[in-house]
């Protein structure tokens, strides 16, 4: 399954949870369960109509973004596709703020003018929030160049879906990350399904292996396990931070929900996505080891379910309450 | 009969260069495809090729000879059986022909005055004072020097200016504009990338968000059509959908509309495609100072500005200032020649056109005053609708086609702001509404001619 002839030691696949401590444990336990939280709140919000347009909803796939994040350092920049709430959630943007913009208010991350599919954190390198399937691979690779032009020691990570790994731009962008050898990390987010189309009906061969004939290297992980996915992580992204040049992690994972809001998802069985959230949840599955393995009791995991209720809770009152923008903003920020 | 080795262009827009060397001597024999001489251009060096076989009769053009016209015989060829007795009959090496005999000139190079090798300096009719004090010592230069100085002076002001595009480095530039670079900056700021433009466009926008200021060339804004998306979406938009947290200073330069004789896929403007969108700059200069002040403006400018240029102007010669602080305001037009009786709005190589209609027209008594606009968006209204408020006509020149074109935005800008003071309707001068024709005397007919300029300032003045 390996695409490159270089590749270190330690297998993937066969890391060893072990090694992970209680406190990173119940970290992720609280981030995945702060997206799972987050998400169906909007949800619950969209139907009530206090957001508009499209919204994308990262349920079922926590697991992916959390676990690579927690191989990152302070300093790496992160972007990624549309459905992004997570992804912010995870770079330690603050809850409110992305709710507010999914409501389009003042307190939203771009002052309510970028939406669910457009927020931003400089702070947080955070860059984006790109609503064209496949735009963010160059633009992550951009990322990635600049952290080598500026030498600062940052590497991007760049995620994307089954879809967008089949627009023209990002084996260009695989190309120039490979020719140049820039500090990037691919993550084929694959949840099964662009939209409507299966990934059967839409890829030929392994996403994992698109990047062969570049010399990445290409690994499929597991990511309906936040372990499997921050071993992967760990590995490969020192590989990259060394100088190594790209890799591409697909992470097998599935989206609860439909592509958007307003997407009945017909397309798969309720039996399919019944069987993956019984069999397969990221959340459920770190839970029962949280618990079999001694690093937390249901009280403490109830102790953090209603830390995370109450962030999501006044996340959705401040989107709530916060301002519509004012009108003047309509014609600030075109330039500066 | 002999045969004459006539002097070969080696681009579309080349009209002359020189001859460098010659790899054989008289009296030597030749088979076809033995290099005979090599020439050199201001874009490249190439060697020229014996298409039959024979003797070199007599060398008709010296080595080193600078400017010599393409078409010139350059040496004579003897076939089999034929002496030197027989030079005697070959017509005498001609005086360069008239660019309008070269089969690759450009018709429009070949009609408009501005299409000479160098034109005088940007007259400064009405220059802004601030501006004209830099042209207290200037030295004549190329656009296409004019661009690479400012760079270069860029590159050197701030080591997070690169330039990035395919061809940039090695090559020096598909033409030549990013001569030299590679050698003073190095490899890491002067970057050739794969054939991929949407790739390396959107790598370049993805660079800017974390501060470096890309400057990406397209080998012509033609290619640009690939990478729109991130010019618009992720270039153009990013300012406004992060709440102003974050945009792109970048800049997407390159050569722009048409050349000559290239067709259509290679032949078109694309001004009022990026004029129409909020959050980009669009910049069209047409001399070398504006081509050199505006580029240093948009390398400095936070936003991402579309620079486009012009391939036939590249070539041609201006007076530029010497200060390196020359930098000119993005958002203001200049009155190249001043006039009462209408205004002519031109940029990129109409600007010289529209020059030339205003002398024709200077001759028949009518007094035209000539707007450069040099940036596109933000639009110079004021200057516009100044000019208009004392001529009350306005005649609207681009290459571009007509339909939502820039003449059209010219024409609602009238409405909207000068509709009182018009004496007559806008008129606009456009590239003709078909794909560019590829034979010559279509083509010529496809893009706004000197004289279109002319009858359509009369018509503005109902004479």
């Amino acid at each position: 399954m390996a695409a490159s002839r270089r590749r270190p030691k330690a297998q993937t696949e066969s890391a060893p949870a072990q090694a992970v401590s209680s406190e990173e444990l119940l970290h992720y336990y609280r981030e995945m369960l702060l997206i799972r939280r987050f998400e169906e709140k909007a949800g619950q919000l969209y139907g009530m109509g206090l957001i508009g347009g499209f919204c994308h909803l990262y349920i079922g796939q926590e697991a992916v973004v959390v676990g690579i994040q927690s191989a990152l350092n302070e300093g790496d920049s992160v972007i990624t596709s549309y459905r992004d709430h997570g992804h912010m959630l995870a770079c330690g943007m603050d809850a409110k703020g992305v709710m507010a913009e999914l409501t389009g208010r003042r307190g939203g991350y771009s002052h309510g003018k970028g939406g669910s599919m457009h927020m931003f954190s400089r702070e947080k390198n955070f860059y984006g929030g790109h609503g064209i399937v496949g735009g963010q691979v160059p633009l992550g690779t951009g990322l990635a160049f600049a952290h080598k032009y500026l030498k600062d020691g940052g590497i991007s990570a760049v995620y994307c879906g089954d879809g967008a790994i089949n627009q023209g731009q990002v084996y260009e962008s695989f190309n120039m990350a490979a020719l140049w050898k820039l500090p990037v990390l691919f993550v084929i987010e694959n949840n099964k399904y662009a939209m409507g189309t299966s990934q059967e009906r839409a890829s030929a061969g392994e996403l994992h292996q698109r990047g062969a004939s570049y010399g990445i290297p290409g690994y499929q992980v597991n990511g309906m396990d936040v372990l499997e996915v921050k071993a992967a992580a760990d590995q490969w992204v020192n590989y990259i931070r060394e100088g190594n040049g790209p890799v591409i992690l697909e992470m097998k994972t599935y989206r609860y929900r439909g592509h958007s809001m307003s997407d009945p998802a017909k397309y798969r069985t309720k039996e399919e996505v019944e069987k993956m959230r019984s069999e397969s949840d990221p959340i459920d599955q770190l839970k029962a080891k949280l618990l079999a393995g001694g690093h937390a009791d249901e009280d403490k995991l109830k102790e953090i379910d209603r830390e995370v209720k109450a962030i999501v809770i006044e996340s959705a009152e401040f989107a709530q309450q916060s301002p519509e923008p004012d009108a003047s903003e309509l014609w600030t920020d075109v330039l500066l | 009969m002999p045969i004459e080795v006539l002097m070969p262009a080696l681009s579309p827009t080349m009209t002359e260069g020189k001859l460098a060397k010659w790899l054989k001597k008289e009296g030597d024999s030749v088979k076809s495809g033995e290099v005979l001489a090599e020439i050199e251009t201001d874009k490249a060096t190439m060697e020229v090729e014996a298409v039959d076989e024979g003797r070199i009769g007599k060398i008709l053009i010296a080595e080193g000879t600078d400017n010599v016209a393409v078409n010139t015989p350059i040496a004579v060829l003897l076939e089999e059986g034929e002496d030197a007795s027989a030079l005697t009959a070959a017509p005498a090496p001609a005086p360069a022909p008239a660019p309008v005999a070269a089969p690759v000139a450009a018709p429009v190079a070949v009609e408009a005055p501005v299409s000479a090798p160098t034109v005088p300096a940007a007259p400064v009719a009405e220059a802004d004072a601030e501006e004209e004090k830099f042209f207290a010592k200037t030295t004549k230069r190329t656009v296409r020097e004019a661009l690479r100085d400012a760079m270069a002076e860029e590159m050197r002001r701030d080591d997070k200016v690169f330039v990035m595009g395919e061809e940039v480095a090695q090559y020096q530039g598909a033409y030549k504009v990013t001569q030299g670079l590679l050698q003073e900056f190095g490899d890491a700021r002067v970057i050739d990338t794969p054939i991929t433009e949407i790739g390396f466009a959107g790598l370049g926008v993805g660079a800017s968000f974390k501060g470096l200021r890309p400057v990406v060339e397209f080998m012509t804004f033609n290619f640009a059509m690939q990478a729109i998306d991130h010019i618009i979406n992720s270039a153009a938009k990013t300012l406004y959908m992060s709440g102003g947290q974050m945009g792109s200073p970048i800049v997407f330069r390159g050569p722009n509309g048409a050349a000559a004789r290239v067709g259509a896929q290679h032949s078109q403007c694309y001004a009022s495609w990026y004029a129409h969108c909020p959050g980009l700059k669009v910049i069209a200069p047409w001399s070398a100072a504006d081509a050199k002040g505006l580029l240093k403006a948009a390398i400095r400018d936070p936003n991402p500005v579309v620079f486009l240029e012009n391939e036939i102007l590249y070539g041609q010669s201006f007076e530029v200032p010497d200060d390196e602080e020359f930098v000119l305001p993005i958002g203001k037009a200049k009155i190249e020649r001043k006039g009462k009786d209408v205004t002519i709005t031109a940029f990129s190589i109409m600007v010289g056109h529209a020059l030339a209609a205003a002398e024709i027209l200077a001759q028949e008594g009518i007094d035209a005053e000539v707007i450069n606009l040099r940036t596109i968006r933000p639009l110079d209204t004021a200057t516009i609708v100044n000019s208009v408020k004392k001529t009350n006509r306005l005649v609207s020149v681009e290459e571009g086609w007509p339909f939502a074109g820039i003449g059209s935005e010219m024409a609602a800008l009238m409405m909207e702001e000068a509709f009182d003071y018009l004496d007559a309707p806008v008129i606009r001068v456009a590239g003709v509404d078909v794909p560019m024709p590829y034979a010559a005397n279509l083509e010529k007919l496809a893009l706004p001619q000197v004289d279109d300029i002319v009858k359509a300032a009369k018509r503005a003045c109902y004479r």
